[in-house]
């Protein structure tokens, strides 16, 4: 079997949703761990210093682009799948209760991904795009990074954004967590409880909570009182 | 009791079919949901009409014959129960019940309640079976197998090719069925030989049939009368995945 026909196969598909998934959730491990260096009373310094050190390491240039590279596949593949799914059932059900036997969220990972995916364009557009390509952010004179965020999370509209779309991530994980480790076939009797528990706190708590907090303790001023 | 059946009834293939309604007056607690069937045909052929079309055979739970849509759910709202052990009691006088056939693209309906499940057999003869010569009958602890493996080979093998996991399936996936058959014989001696070959083939049939893409919602274990467990469908993505690996 060539690679191609494994890439095109049901299986081989979900296993590329499933690895890119993976990496991108360690992506929010990273970007976690540096949106919290914010919280440091030091005027930003820690965050400002911290994405200094991305913008000009060769490692995370690489890693960046893999980065890309997985987003793209992940809604290539979702794309195809949610199509190919559309033409399996030509006659619908007049009685369908699939709510009995299935969550919302885990049938409709095609919205919530879709919502997911509306953020990060927007959010690219916000702190990416000046900060790392055009410039206009985090140079002499101008704004740094650190005060760049505490503006825009003090735009109400922005804020909600960010908290409905870590809202639709959370849940987006808690399917795909456990999801992408049955694809991999790396489940059984003895791990999936383990599995699916560490799913729903990776989802909810890290990056639920984690992530919900900035929008949150800015927006009310709790946060960024230094800088 | 007293009920009303909004069933399907289509021609044929072509046929593009609707529902008919049949109030349906004294149907008895204990029959099951194929006996109710039978007395319904049984007035229709009395009144000179065409009987409903439906599968059934063992009426025992155990051939996956039986396949009707009821009220929404694969086999009915009974968990772990084929349509024919799906008894009346589990409604109420009154009711309204709409029945339909297995719906999916991998499942064409032929007439009424009836759909042409050879999909699977083409699946089945994909890969789903051992070529080894394993003599004849042997003492039953001939061949040692760990407890644990012969008991998960037990559940695989319990299923009886039904189609309500594809029926219940929002992408009418076919990876339950496949996972059982596969999952069955990855786990006993027999079938090594042709391990990485049958997943590889069996998946490569199931794509080609017009199944959908599982993605993982558990909607076919729920509905699954033999409660096949959706972690076989992890050992069928480990088989494929170290196949293709491997090969
Ligand atoms: S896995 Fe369950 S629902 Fe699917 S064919 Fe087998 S017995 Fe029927
Ligand atoms: S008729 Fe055999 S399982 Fe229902």
């Amino acid at each position: 079997m060539t690679i191609k026909q494994f890439l095109y196969s049901s299986v081989g598909t979900k296993a590329v949703m499933a690895l890119t998934g993976l990496f991108l959730s360690i992506f929010l491990i990273e970007h976690l761990y540096g949106n919290l260096l914010l919280f440091y009373n030091d005027g930003g310094n820690a965050f400002i210093e911290y994405s200094h050190t991305l913008v000009h390491s060769l490692f995370i240039r690489i890693v960046e682009i893999f980065l890309f590279a997985s987003l793209i596949a992940h809604v290539a593949q979702a794309i195809r799948i949610t199509r190919q799914n559309s033409e399996v059932r030509p006659v619908k059900y007049s009685v369908y209760k699939v709510k009995e036997t299935s969550t919302w969220f885990s049938r409709n990972m095609g919205i919530t991904g879709s919502v997911i995916l509306f953020f990060i364009v927007v959010h690219l557009w916000q702190f990416f795009v000046p900060y790392r390509i055009t410039g206009t952010v985090g140079g002499e004179g101008q704004v740094n990074v650190a005060q760049e965020v505490k503006e825009a999370f003090q735009n109400g509209w922005y804020a909600a954004l960010y908290l409905v779309s870590v809202a639709f991530l959370a849940f987006h994980l808690n399917h795909g967590f456990q999801s992408s480790f049955r694809t991999l076939g790396l489940n059984n009797r003895k791990y999936e409880n383990v599995i699916s528990l560490a799913g729903s706190i990776f989802a909810f708590v890290i990056v639920g909570a984690g992530f919900a907090s900035f929008p949150i303790l800015f927006y009310f001023g709790i946060a960024g009182s230094t800088f | 009791m007293n009920l009303t059946l909004k069933v399907w009834r289509q021609k044929n293939k072509y046929d593009k079919g609707g529902f008919v309604i049949y109030p349906m007056e004294g149907v008895s607690h204990e029959m099951s949901f194929p006996e109710m069937f039978d007395v319904l045909n049984e007035r229709l052929i009395a009144k000179g009409e065409e009987p409903i079309a439906f599968d059934h055979d063992c009426r025992e739970g155990i051939c996956g014959m039986c396949s009707m849509f009821i009220n929404g759910r694969a086999h009915g709202p009974q968990k772990g129960t084929t349509t024919c052990q799906l008894h009346m009691r589990h409604f109420k006088d009154g009711d309204t019940i709409v029945v339909e056939p297995w719906r999916a693209k991998g499942f064409p309906v032929i007439k009424d309640l009836v759909i042409d499940r050879s999909a699977f057999d083409r699946i089945m003869s994909a890969g789903g079976f051992i070529s080894a010569n394993t003599g004849s009958a042997q003492d039953a602890n001939n061949i040692p197998i760990p407890k644990k493996n012969a008991d998960e080979a037990f559940d695989a093998a319990s299923c009886i090719g039904c189609g309500a996991c594809v029926a219940s399936c929002k992408n009418s996936s076919a990876m339950l069925f496949v996972a059982a058959k596969v999952s069955q014989l990855a786990l006993l001696p027999q079938g090594q030989v042709e391990r990485r070959d049958r997943a590889i083939n069996m998946v490569k049939q199931m794509d080609g049939e017009g199944f959908g893409n599982c993605t993982n919602t558990g909607s076919c274990e729920a509905d699954c009368p033999k409660q096949i467990s959706i972690l076989h469908i992890a050992r069928l993505n480990r088989e494929y995945l170290m196949a293709n690996i491997l090969e």
